[in-house]
Parts: structure tokens; sequence; C-alpha cells
């Protein structure tokens, strides 16, 4: 049974990286964003997994639960920055668009 | 191996075929609004099956109270995920809403 999670982990690592490259190569950040939230959910399982080939899932699951909560803040409080500056381009496009509304 | 470790090795797998369909969406769709759409359906679904597929397995040691606990905290960040992970898609989906992403369609040239 040891053998089976491990096999589960190493195929969730493998997505992992397969995620990884959406988060490098994104068009724009919120691509960027919502790879690392995909990346962070994986990794809930993986440490789930970890625990119970370790015989120590009491451990382990306060751990990933924390992990969870994290992951719901970090996309919340990125999505709230970016509903806020209604702009994705670093610089002076919000300036612009502010100039032609008036 | 009991009946228990069978179930939870079949919900582990739904899990994991899942979250292979969310990696596939998020890399090889052409857009940001359809690759909101791949992530927030098939992670949430990956997330939740192999976690109630856990819950089951940690079941076949004993039904002691130390166990049937675990299990129901298992289950407790199930439901988190499942409520948590659709809200967060659909927050930063709207926010890129308003950051005027263009969608994708199908007439004109490829940008990226």
């Amino acid at each position: 049974m040891i053998n089976f999670f491990i096999f589960i982990g190493m195929i969730l690592g493998f997505l992992i990286m397969v995620c990884l490259y959406r988060a490098i190569t994104g068009p724009t950040v919120l691509d960027r964003i919502i790879s690392v939230s995909v990346i962070g959910t994986k990794t809930i399982i993986i440490l789930l997994l970890i625990g119970f080939i370790y015989q120590r899932v009491d451990m382990f699951i306060d751990i990933s639960m924390g992990y969870a909560i994290l992951n719901f803040i970090g996309t919340i409080v990125a999505s709230k920055f970016f509903y806020s500056r209604k702009s994705i381009v670093p610089g002076s496009k919000q300036l612009a668009d502010k100039e032609v509304s008036q | 191996m009991s009946i228990l470790s069978i179930i939870g090795i079949i919900f582990i797998i739904g899990g994991l075929f899942f979250f292979f369909t969310a990696t596939v969406g998020l890399i090889r769709m052409p857009d940001y609004y359809c690759r909101m759409q791949t992530t927030g359906k098939g992670d949430t679904l990956g997330a939740v099956l192999s976690l109630i597929g856990l819950s089951i397995y940690n079941l076949d040691g004993g039904l002691s109270l130390p166990n049937v606990l675990l299990s129901i905290k298992l289950l407790f960040i199930g439901f988190f995920i499942f409520v948590a992970n659709p809200t967060a898609t659909h927050a930063i989906t709207k926010a890129g809403f308003e950051c005027s992403i263009d969608p994708w369609v199908k007439r004109k040239e490829v940008k990226e």
C-alpha cells in the first residue's frame, strides 16, 4: 500500500512540473497566479500522502489545513488588488484610462 | 486488502484523473477564461475525490475514536476546498474581466 501512495505522489509531482510551465511562461500575471493556486491544491494532497507513508497523518493534516487556508487567502488578496487596479500592465495605463474618462 | 482499501483506491485514482484533466486544460486551452474554467472545475473535483478516498482508506485501520476524528478532519478539508476553490477562481476571473483581458475569438489571428 505504501508503494501505491509513492506512485500517486510521483504522478502528482510530474503534474506539478507540467503546471510550472504555465507559471513561468504565462502570458499575463493572472495566469501565473492561478497556476500557483493549482500547484498549491496538488501540494495539499502530496502532504497528506507523505503523512500516510510515514504513519503520522495526525501531524501532517494540520500542515495541509494551514496550506489550504493560505492558498485561498493568497488568491483572494491578489484578485482584490487587480480588481481595484483595473490594469495588469505595469506603468501608466491606469493614469491614461483616468484621463480618458475625465 | 479489505473492501475499504479498494474503495479508497478507486476514489484516489478518480481524483488523479481529474487532476490530470485540469493540468491538460491549464496547458492547452487558448484563452484566459477557458483556463479559469477548466482549473476551477477539475482541480476542485480532483482534490475532493482524493480527500474522500484518503478518509475511507484511513477507516481501514479500525473504528477507534482517533481514526474517526481523523477521517472527519479530512472530510472537513475537502469541504473547505469545495467552498473556497471556486470562490477564488470566480474572484480572479472577475478581476481579469475588470482588467479588460481580450477573450479568444475564432476569426482573429492568434496573438501570442
